[in-house]
């Protein structure tokens, strides 16, 4: 009795109800989604909610991590940008390998974000300015680096299957999801690990819960930093390629906007803006309901700018029901 | 004899399990610089807030003017001129003292749109010279003042208001002695004036300048008014101290033969640490007394690395070590539990576990960076149950412990770490009585294992009973370290109110 009352509160505590509540909503979105449309509950459409979840999904996993350290990282649209071009630069301009190629947008996030970790972490400058240059850099540079021209993958590279080929479809012919997704659920599977099971993950709850308190427990708190708005930075260069992927290109004036796309997904997952709380499996699921939800609309015949409107107030909503949920467990 | 302006008579207040003040009285007659001395938590700031409108009375009267008032807030008390200049000044550094002075009460001109700011600065002008303040331009701002003149300005703020009762907390704690010399002389002039002054201070040889009466207050009580010319700086400070010292039965032994785990030299650090130099023995407990802003916490902080230092040499074991961060301090095995656990101490959204884990980390991870959950656990599991720690279980919030048991967490976070040298800033601060001697017995526990402890405190009982030496310290310099034998509350307390050349 007294271990069950006790893992209740533990349940309560850790946040696992807000995700309760998270996948509640979400599901009854789906309810009321497939009730007024019979065109959303089709196999085509889910398939591609979830092709449209995966970039955004991808920036916002690597977005929970700063995050929960109390930062903010602005640069994560146009750094998007810049390693979908250096991708495109190193397999269209310098003819690498594909696997290289990858490897090198992945870099080139991982830099960016270092970057941008080493401005915060040893010049103090503010988590929020610090990457909002990030951001202004980033989206310079990949205008630059592509001479403001979509860089094209070659069809013979087989560059676009990352994207949009299915390993699953070749296993069980008939359940055809795109390679993006897979790859979306493999890296949050990948991000949890990270964050539940390492010292990364540890230090990251440390330093958001009382970054002083850290720094006084004789934490190198400086070089954690650096590593953590890496590991963001990687994700990005992640998201990066797997939207140039999807559409069989570099597209140096994309990416603007969908920093703030993440941050909201995280945020509807129930992270903490003020740091300490966080959960990647939340980040998956407030990803999939901003999906959810402008699919849903726009099958409803939403226009496009109701659509909007309507997410904003979800966001609203949804931290709004974190602060409700915080001040009861007081 | 002059009019009696403020009578203030069987005050008490409370706050959650504490009683701040019990049946206090004070009285100020116009003209007359009143003095309020006493420890630190002896009442005295609780009393002025009470007298200002911050805090209400549980119970007593107040009259002003023989008038019984009740002052509901500090608008209220302001009305009735009575004004506090604080020891942290509030002024706003990026206006000018003229509008400074006046702000909330800007004059207007053109229907009330917009601000004059000619008549402002006449009226700054005229105020100064009514009460024969040394003439400023009211148009400088307050950012390029010293602080003695800053200090002027929060006076004529106070006067502009009318004041008829003013009350200085401190006010000559960052001040030159030239500088004070100038504001003694204002306090004169406001005397002659008919007004009356409280004045509150720690630096006994101040109060022999300047005062006319002394209240003393002990433990959130009332003591004793006396006539300054009538009394002693040794029998003030006995009056302040003059409770009951609980010894601990057991005699420390003090043993000079042991080593030096620690050895500080010439330690500088702007104006809050003056050339600190001591050694900390092998497995003693070495106090460090001295009344609140005497820099002990400071220079706690600077050898643990938490802030820079402008120089000095530190020696861990004999060996010469550079520490300019907490990450290098904890390598050197020096642990530091800081005063204020809430923000500096624990992480008091994250469960018992992580918090006794934390400065460990690296010990619970493999090269991989995994971390061994189920040694973690049990570490802590064991650390709850030596330290005797009340909490539910491991999983629980640190915000849902009581103080002591905070404490004691943070204690567990550094044996966790395994420090040879802890430095405890206030290690019984927020904590009640019988957590207080729990965490006694932990530090004469954790000497005898070898452990060598800094112990800051600013109660005296608590400092000599616990420590095998003590260092008092005044302004940031150390003016003395007593042996155990030797100290006594009152010897402490001249060393800790003796100000440097």
């Amino acid at each position: 009795m007294n271990i069950i009352t006790e893992k209740r509160e533990q349940i309560i505590k850790s946040g696992a109800l807000q995700q309760v509540l998270a996948f509640a909503s979400l599901i009854l979105l789906v309810l009321i989604f497939s009730l007024s449309s019979s065109n959303f509950f089709q196999f085509s459409n889910i398939v591609g909610i979830l092709l449209s979840t995966a970039v955004i999904g991808v920036l916002a996993l690597g977005s929970t991590f700063v995050i929960i350290t109390g930062g903010i990282d602005l640069s994560v649209g146009t750094v998007m940008t810049l390693s979908a071009v250096m991708t495109g630069v190193f397999i269209t301009f310098f003819g690498l390998p594909v696997p290289l190629g990858i490897l090198g947008g992945m870099l080139t996030g991982a830099f960016c974000g270092m970057l941008s970790g080493l401005s915060i972490a040893k010049m103090n400058i503010p988590p929020f300015i610090a990457t909002l240059a990030m951001m202004m850099i980033a989206k310079g540079l990949a205008l630059v680096i592509s001479g403001t021209k979509p860089i094209y993958f070659a069809e013979e590279t087989g560059f676009s299957q990352i994207s949009q080929g299915s390993i699953i479809g070749d296993i069980i012919p008939g359940f055809k999801i795109p390679n993006a997704v897979l790859i979306f659920f493999v890296v949050a599977i990948i991000g949890a690990i990270i964050l539940s099971k390492t010292i990364i993950g540890r230090y990251n709850f440390a330093i958001g819960s009382n970054e002083e308190a850290t720094r006084l427990s004789g934490v190198n708190v400086h070089f954690w930093k650096v590593m953590i708005y890496t590991i963001t930075g990687t994700f990005t260069g992640i998201a990066g390629i797997l939207m140039a992927s999807r559409l069989n290109s570099a597209q140096p004036a994309l990416g603007m906007g969908y920093e703030l796309e993440a941050i909201a997904a995280v945020v509807i997952g129930g992270t903490s803006l003020s740091g300490g709380k966080g959960t990647i499996i939340g980040t998956v699921i407030g990803a999939l309901i901003m999906s959810v939800l402008t699919n849903g609309l726009r099958i409803l015949s939403v226009p496009q700018e109701w659509q909007t409107v309507v997410v904003g107030f979800v966001i609203i909503l949804a931290v709004y029901g974190d602060i409700l949920r915080r001040k009861k467990s007081v | 004899m002059s009019e009696i302006l403020v009578t203030m008579d069987g005050i008490d207040k409370s706050f959650p399990g504490v009683r701040a003040l019990i049946d206090c009285k004070f009285e100020l007659r116009a003209g007359e610089v009143h003095a309020l001395v006493g420890e630190n938590g002896a009442g005295k700031s609780t009393m002025m807030k009470v007298l200002t409108g911050v805090y209400q009375k549980d119970a007593g009267h107040i009259r002003v003017k023989g008038q019984e008032v009740h002052i509901a807030n500090t608008k209220v008390a302001q009305d009735m001129g009575i004004s506090i200049i604080h020891q942290e000044l509030n002024l706003a550094a990026d206006l000018t003292i003229a509008q400074n002075i006046y702000i909330g009460r800007e004059p207007r001109k053109f229907l009330n749109l917009f601000l004059d700011e000619r008549e402002i600065n006449e009226q700054t002008i005229q105020l100064f010279k009514r009460f024969n303040l040394p003439s400023m331009d009211p148009r400088t701002l307050v950012s390029e003042l010293t602080v003695a003149k800053q200090q002027m300005v929060e006076i004529a703020k106070a006067l502009s208001f009318d004041a008829q009762v003013l009350i200085m907390d401190e006010p000559t704690a960052t001040l030159s002695d030239a500088e004070i010399n100038d504001l003694f002389q204002i306090i004169q002039q406001l005397r002659n004036n008919g007004v009356g002054i409280v004045y509150i201070s720690h630096r006994m040889n101040e109060l022999k300048q300047i005062t006319d009466r002394i209240t003393v207050m002990r433990d959130g009580g009332y003591v004793d008014t006396v006539d300054t010319a009538a009394i002693t700086i040794d029998q003030i400070i006995s009056m302040m101290v003059g409770r009951e010292i609980y010894q601990s039965s057991k005699k420390l032994k003090i043993d000079d033969s042991l080593p030096n785990v620690l050895e500080v030299r010439h330690l500088n650090r702007g104006r809050a640490i003056k050339d600190i130099s001591f050694d900390l023995k092998k497995g003693e407990i070495l106090g460090f007394a001295g009344l609140v802003g005497a820099g002990r916490t400071e220079v706690a902080r600077a050898i643990f690395g938490a802030d820079r230092i402008d120089s000095g040499e530190l020696f861990v074991n004999g060996k010469s070590v550079v520490i300019n961060s907490p990450y290098q301090a904890v390598k050197y095995g020096i642990g530091y539990l800081s005063e204020d656990r809430k923000h500096y101490g624990c992480m008091v959204d994250m469960d018992v576990k992580m918090n006794i884990a934390v400065a460990s980390f690296q010990s619970f991870t493999n090269g991989m960076g995994w971390v061994n959950e189920k040694k973690m656990t049990q570490v802590s599991n064991e650390v709850v149950e030596k330290l005797k720690v009340k909490t539910p279980s491991i999983h629980q919030e640190v915000k849902f412990l009581s103080g002591g048991n905070q404490q004691k967490v943070v204690i567990g976070k550094w044996l966790t770490r395994d420090c040879e040298i802890l430095i405890f800033d206030e290690p019984t601060r927020g904590i009640d009585i019988g957590a207080k001697s729990e965490i006694y017995k932990l530090l004469n526990d954790l000497v005898e294992q070898g452990k060598s402890i800094i112990m800051i405190s600013s109660e005296l009982p608590e400092v000599l009973r616990m420590s095998h030496r003590i260092a008092v310290m005044c302004e940031g310099r150390i003016t003395g370290i007593l042996h155990r034998d030797e100290a006594t509350q009152e010897s402490i307390m001249s060393l800790a109110t003796q100000r440097g050349a």
